[in-house]
């Protein structure tokens, strides 16, 4: 019984236009207007003042920090090219420097090896020589030996036989004479 | 009470003063009002603070609120048409809003009064005219004029025209108004045969659970309708604006 009492009232309270349809009574458009114009003007304040600026702000800051992720990654790729060729660069270098080391080395050591054969071979050619010179020298002296051997014995010949003391001078003489002929 | 609230669709449309400020009342629609604007302040500042990089739950929907009207307004509208944009953003907040808070139950729609949503599309025509007038002066008035069309049909397509021009805030707010209206009431109705159904005592209360489905289903609708009415409304703001951007067909 109290509900229907209340209900009562509330259609007496609006019993000015209860016969029309609520959205079409014009006794509320005034305020609905005023309300909607303060509610919508405080929205659209705080949407184009502080709401959307610091919204556009947010994605323009991670659209930044994307493509400073972005950017910092291809530099470091680009310095992490620029590594890997100058280390193969180095690489390259160190194996014609090595090859231009052992080329040296080698060509150092044949140059010894056929200085060091020539000079001996020049030494050995010397001492030949030196050798082939005593002994023709020892062959000369032998030969002058044996002349004068010759000669005394040509004397004591002489002497056995015939009793003349022949001249030393002679003897030469005459062994020459024989050994040249 | 609750059968006569089961019974009367109409009543939820009711607008009654809660209190008064002076000489202001503040009526149940200024509550939802308030509360739309509060419910949008609160995704769009109180959820934003915070500027994170990697957004949380509530930066997200703002932010996903944000690119959504910006692709929006930039599709139909051009790189021109942002500068509106804060007035399309808040217009389909507000609509949006105040469309999912009426799906709440008890709650009052904003957008089912035929006079806001008329004060909105007023907003957005007044804009068009103003900035159509400011931005091309009298080129403006070649919107009306289609371009290679034979002299004798031109006073005709031009009278056809305006008529079109001048249905737009008629067509903007009374498809608006309309699909909350009718939204409503249908739920209303089908909520209501559930009560009397239970209510009636007969064998009939078996049937009880096949309108009561209606109503999932319906909510659900109407939920699909909430956001799409809230888009319709902001895209065709858009293509409006477009027109006093770039006049002539």
């Amino acid at each position: 019984m109290a509900t229907t009492q209340e209900t009562t009232t509330e259609v007496g309270h609006d019993g000015g236009h209860s016969g029309v349809f609520p959205p079409f009574d014009p006794s509320t458009f005034g305020p609905q207007l005023i309300w909607l114009a303060i509610i919508f003007g405080l929205l659209y304040l705080l949407m184009a003042r502080i709401g959307l600026p610091r919204v556009a702000g947010i994605l323009e800051a991670r659209k930044a920090a994307h493509e400073g992720d972005l950017n910092e990654a291809a530099r470091l790729r680009a310095e992490t090219e620029t590594a890997i060729a100058s280390f193969e660069k180095a690489l390259a270098d160190a194996h014609a420097h090595a090859e231009e080391i052992g080329k040296q080395t080698r060509d150092r050591l044949n140059a010894e090896i056929i200085a060091k054969r020539t000079a001996f071979d020049a030494e050995l050619t010397a001492n030949l020589d030196a050798e082939e010179h005593t002994i023709a020298e020892n062959k000369a002296k032998a030969m002058a030996n044996v002349a004068e051997i010759a000669s005394e014995a040509t004397m004591s010949i002489v002497k056995q036989l015939t009793g003349y003391t022949a001249g030393a001078g002679e003897a030469t003489a005459v062994v020459g004479r024989i050994m040249k002929s | 009470m609750a059968a006569e609230g089961g019974i009367d669709p109409i009543h939820q449309f009711v607008i009654a003063p809660v209190f008064q400020i002076g000489p202001l009342p503040v009526t149940n629609s200024a509550i939802f009002m308030i509360a739309v604007l509060a419910v949008a302040s609160f995704i769009m500042i109180v959820g934003t603070s915070a500027r994170a990089l990697v957004p949380g739950r509530l930066q997200s929907l703002g932010e996903v609120a944000y690119e959504f009207v910006a692709s929006t307004v930039r599709g139909s509208a051009g790189q021109d048409g942002m500068r509106f944009f804060p007035m399309v953003f808040s217009l389909f907040m507000f609509v949006l809003l105040s469309n999912l808070i009426g799906l709440i139950p008890y709650t009052f729609t904003v957008t089912s009064h035929i006079i806001v949503t008329f004060a909105l599309a007023a907003i957005v025509i007044l804009t068009v005219i103003l900035y159509g007038f400011y931005r091309n002066g009298l080129h403006f008035l070649h919107l009306f004029v289609p371009s290679g069309v034979s002299p004798f049909l031109l006073p005709l397509l031009v009278l056809i025209e305006v008529i079109s021009f001048i249905s737009r805030p008629i067509s903007l707010s009374v498809r608006l108004f309309a699909n909350m209206l009718a939204g409503h009431i249908t739920l209303k109705v089908f909520g209501g045969f559930v009560t009397m159904l239970l209510a009636s005592g007969t064998w009939a209360i078996i049937l009880a659970p096949l309108p009561f489905a209606m109503t999932v289903a319906l909510t659900a609708l109407e939920l699909l309708v909430a956001f799409l009415q809230a888009y319709v409304f902001a895209i065709l703001t858009c293509v409006y604006l477009n027109d006093a951007i770039h006049p002539g067909h």
